[in-house]
């Protein structure tokens, strides 16, 4: 297939990813300036995320076998440059008194970036791969980005290793069950497994899809495959934790979204049976191990495994329910997640620096005195991880509730509702350390709380949360259009 | 719109509240105590307003909100609601009357979580969108979860958390049974739809209507709390600071009954007339064995609320009797221990205050001391105790003559709370205030008689009481067209069904 100028502007909102990249690494080769990296690489994003959101009314089209730019995979464009820019506006100040070369960090967020938005706009093993080996690498050298610093406040090397192992042995074992649907369909593009299964027996398509599924699943750290995910959390200075945690599940669940639509996978009984089962062991196994620990990182890596639980029940859901509905759950819950993870983790970037992080419990209590902005966010965002009406979690589980109903997975929505119970207490434990006295009347002195444009940003998350909580309707009819394309 | 205007006076007023601070620490009780006069005034002219009309609904509001689930922005207010609205704005002036000098510390933050909580109350007691009630239903638990756990006592985070989560996942059963019967609708009539009158119209039939059923029984019975699901209560109560037990004992309670009358039966007549044993065994239960738990306290907190819970069993029990009677009597206890419970909770308060202890083993031969508290707090033990003359006796006699025709074994047994009622009641009485005056287990230097701001609010709500006592008709009216309304839409089913 030749490509045409039509074909270039659905690609706009990548290529202006890439030439911001490639900008900030020729600068980067002209002069090294932090402040000139930043803007650009902010700038940049900014410029995509608007394109996308321009081009998303009445696009759809299937630039070369490999990219399908279609109103979803704007949507989730858009989502992903605003995140990753929201994510470089917090990097900004926390990175600022790194003792080593700081520019380069915001050339790895920008190819990451890349990779995520190749990923929500594939329909293709290749540009699968592609994007999230893109994703992976640019994120291994955030994870380990302050390395040679002194006196880093995270241990970057052990997670950075942690991940790069195991995400390649993730990456393994995807690869093979793509090795294994292609031996069937002959084909890279994702299609269905039914009507290929024909010739050979039923059991290499299982193999395929659990293997794929594996590989995955261990991105989307969905137990049992989340061991790596508190420690990596842990490890990584607080932006790439947040990028990770944020962009980095976001594409990789509507990869899985787009290929279990796609190849029919629900129609096999036995993966709707372990994917039953991951969903129930992450979200009781994510919801009952943070309930043990004190380090704010290990408890929402944590919840995040719990959350990704929740939304595997709107996947599953969507094969048994009628319409579209529980594509607009996942949907409407991930732009939820993304929101609620970028307040949450941005809070703890604000108050925290290379050189010290704030990563413990005990750090923020009295933070409602002595910060009472921040912690008033915080704690919004918290009660929103927690599912409390108001804010966009609230709906967003209110769309999962919703999915499990129509299908009737009682045991999942069972799952659910215990697993919100038990979260509650660890959201509700870091509130309350909050509200206590502080110990420590002192002011936060850290370069973050100064900075005006991480508490804008804030500032828009929050009304996010707010308005999506309390008037979600114009998002709702959004993503009911766009639901149709998956 | 005027249920708009009440409920938005409390959100808005609960922020100005909390900015005022910055300019004086005195300004947010102010503004707190104009908001809720201002919110009872209107009620007043509500009610007042359509006082002899035979209309249902009061007033009503009805906007789009989430279109694509069918979800609107439904309020309205018939005469139930109307007299559980009057019941809130009264509390809420006496809780902001109690909270006066107690809170000191961060006042801005405290009455705006007070006045969120209330106008989640209003919205819970006047939502007709089964999606609008559980948004209300869980937005006034997070403002009561702060009021505990900053203004608590010694044990507030543990009280706190242990509400929340017991009021938090109930809810979410609830949210369950919501979502299905909304299903139910869709696949009954091709749309979504969570409105009142329309879900009033599905047939749910069935093994699943029980299960839906009991969805709302157990989010409802936590809150009211009946047995199992009280245990939270005690520890809510003894650790929240005095406007805090006076809201939760007062109004909150009640929004569980409400839930009760309004949904949990006219929506599921079927599964609740099979389930009514059931739930009159759980209210007899209730009646008895957290009175005699309430006799075995030494906190005089702890005692307080678990005869809270006892004299919600006769809410209960008159609701699953689900006859007129039997509801007008479930109305008239919870305005009556509404505020027979908030006094009493205010007295062991200002008790706290004044002496820096909540055990009654301490305490002794107070009357001398205190004649004024001593006697006010008298008067309330016998309201509450059900002595006629005085509310809570009219309600829990009407729950038991209506209890009566439906299941007269129960209702005997349930008799024998009103026993134990004056057991403790005046045990309580003698500890404190009789006896030789125990000096030398506190000191006594603060121990000072009501003041005159005391006097007037207890006043008030003595007067509440006797009214209720002597002239209950003023309420059964207006309660009675609606209660009227929810019978005539189960009646019928739930006679052919006994014939059958």
């Amino acid at each position: 297939m030749n490509m045409t100028f039509n074909d270039l502007l659905p690609l706009m909102p990548i290529l202006l990813v890439t030439a911001t990249a490639v900008l900030a690494m020729v600068v980067i080769g002209i002069r090294r300036s932090y402040a000139m990296t930043a803007s650009i690489t902010i700038t940049g994003l900014l410029l995509a995320a608007v394109m996308a959101a321009i081009l998303m009314p009445g696009t759809n089209r299937q630039v070369t076998p490999l990219l399908i730019i279609d109103q979803y995979s704007l949507f989730f464009t858009v989502i992903i440059c605003a995140a990753a820019m929201f994510i470089a506006i917090f990097s900004f100040p926390y990175l600022s008194n790194l003792d080593d070369d700081k520019e380069e960090y915001f050339l790895l967020l920008g190819i990451a970036t890349i990779g995520a938005v190749v990923m929500v706009s594939s329909t293709h093993f290749i540009s699968t791969v592609l994007g999230l080996e893109t994703l992976s690498m640019s994120l291994y050298g955030m994870v380990a980005y302050p390395l040679h610093s002194k006196n880093s406040a995270t241990h970057p090397l052990e997670a950075s290793v942690k991940y790069l192992v195991l995400s390649a042995a993730a990456s393994g074992f995807m690869l093979f069950g793509m090795a294994l649907v292609y031996a069937q369909t002959g084909t890279l593009a994702f299609s269905s497994l039914l009507s290929a299964g024909a010739g050979i027996s039923e059991g290499y398509s299982i193999a395929a899809l659990l293997l794929i599924s594996a590989g995955i699943a261990f991105k989307l750290s969905l137990a049992p495959f989340h061991m790596w995910t508190p420690d990596v959390y842990e490890g990584s200075p607080l932006p790439a934790t947040t990028y990770l945690a944020t962009i980095g599940k976001a594409a990789m669940f509507v990869v899985l979204l787009r290929f279990v639509e796609i190849s029919g996978a629900l129609n096999f009984t036995s993966v709707v049976v372990v994917f039953s089962l991951i969903a129930v062991l992450s979200i009781l196994a994510g919801n009952l191990l943070a309930l043990l620990q004190n380090n704010l990182k290990r408890i929402l890596a944590y919840s995040s495994i719990a959350h990704m639980g929740y939304l595997l029940i709107a996947v599953i859901a969507s094969f048994f329910a009628e319409g579209t509905i529980s594509i607009e759950a996942v949907t409407f819950y991930l732009l939820a997640y993304v929101i609620m993870s970028l307040g949450a983790f941005g809070v703890a970037s604000v108050v925290s620096t290379s050189k010290s992080e704030f990563d413990d419990i005990a750090d923020y209590q009295g933070l409602f005195w002595r910060a009472p902005w921040l912690a008033a966010i915080f704690t919004c965002m918290l009660l929103s991880l927690a599912g409390i009406p108001l804010t966009v979690g609230f709906i967003a589980k209110f769309y999962v509730f919703m999915a499990g109903v129509e299908s009737g997975l009682w045991v999942l929505l069972a799952a659910l509702v215990i697993g919100s119970g038990i979260g509650l207490y660890y959201y509700l434990r870091i509130v309350y350390c909050m509200l206590t006295p502080a110990t420590d009347k002192t002011p936060l002195p850290f370069s973050g709380v100064e900075s005006l444009s991480s508490h804008s940003v804030l500032a828009i998350l929050f009304v996010l949360l707010l308005v999506l909580g309390v008037y979600p309707a114009p998002v709702m009819a959004i993503i009911e259009t766009i639901s149709a394309f998956i | 719109m005027i249920l708009v205007v009440l409920i938005g006076v409390l959100f808005v007023g609960g922020v100005i509240a909390w900015i005022s601070e910055r300019i004086n620490p005195d300004y947010p009780r102010l503004i707190a105590l104009v908001a809720v006069l201002l919110d009872l005034l209107l009620m007043v002219i509500l009610l007042s307003g359509s006082a002899g009309s035979e209309a249902q609904w009061l007033a009503s509001i009805d906007a789009q909100w989430m279109p694509r689930f069918g979800i609107s922005f439904y309020l309205a207010a018939d005469g139930l609601s109307g007299l559980l609205l009057l019941l809130t704005a009264f509390l809420g002036v006496i809780a902001v009357g109690s909270a006066w000098d107690e809170i000191k510390d961060r006042p801005g933050f405290f009455y705006f979580n007070l006045l969120w909580t209330l106008a989640g109350v209003l919205g819970v007691f006047t939502a007709l969108d089964l999606f609008l009630f559980f948004f209300f239903w869980e937005v006034m638990l997070i403002p009561m979860y702060f009021i505990i756990a900053i203004w608590g006592h010694e044990n507030k985070n543990y009280a706190a958390m242990k509400f929340f989560l017991f009021t938090q996942v109930s809810g979410m059963l609830m949210l369950i049974s919501i979502l299905v019967l909304a299903y139910f609708h869709y696949i009954q009539f091709g749309t979504f739809s969570f409105n009142y009158h329309d879900l009033l119209a599905v047939s749910t039939g069935g093994e699943l209507e029980m299960w839906v059923m009991l969805g709302f029984f157990i989010a409802f019975t936590t809150k009211l709390p009946s047995i199992p699901f009280h245990s939270w209560l005690p520890d809510a109560h003894s650790q929240a600071p005095t406007a805090g037990s006076v809201i939760l004992a007062g109004v909150l309670l009640k929004t569980g009954a409400y839930g009760l009358i309004r949904f949990a039966v006219p929506l599921f007549p079927e599964a609740s007339l099979a389930f009514a044993p059931v739930a009159m065994t759980l209210a007899a239960i209730s009646i008895l064995y957290c009175a005699k738990v309430a006799f075995a306290q030494s906190d005089i907190k702890r005692l307080i609320a678990y005869t809270s819970v006892s004299h919600m069993g006769f809410v209960t029990l008159g609701i699953y009797a689900w006859n007129e009677q039997a509801l007008q009597g479930a109305v008239m206890t919870m305005l009556a221990h509404g505020l027979s419970a908030a006094a009493l909770f205010m007295l062991a308060g200002s008790l706290q205050h004044r002496i820096h202890t909540r055990n009654m083993q301490d305490m002794g031969g107070f009357w001398p001391k205190v004649p004024h508290m001593a006697t006010v707090a008298l008067f309330f033990s016998i309201a509450a105790l059900g002595m006629p003359g005085l509310g809570n006796f009219i309600g829990e006699f009407l729950a038991l003559l209506g209890a009566f025709q439906s299941n007269i074994t129960l209702t005997v047994i349930s008799a024998f709370g009103l026993i134990f009622a004056s057991v403790y009641s005046l045990w309580v009485i003698q500890k404190i205030f009789h006896g030789e005056f125990a000096s030398t287990n506190f000191d006594d230097s603060q121990l000072t008689d009501l003041s005159r701001r005391e006097m007037v609010y207890f006043g008030a709500m003595m007067l509440g009481l006797v009214w209720m006592g002597m002239y209950p008709q003023t309420f059964l009216d207006m309660s009675a067209a609606a209660l009227g309304g929810l019978l005539a839409g189960s009646q019928e089913l739930v006679t052919s069904v006994v014939q059958n």
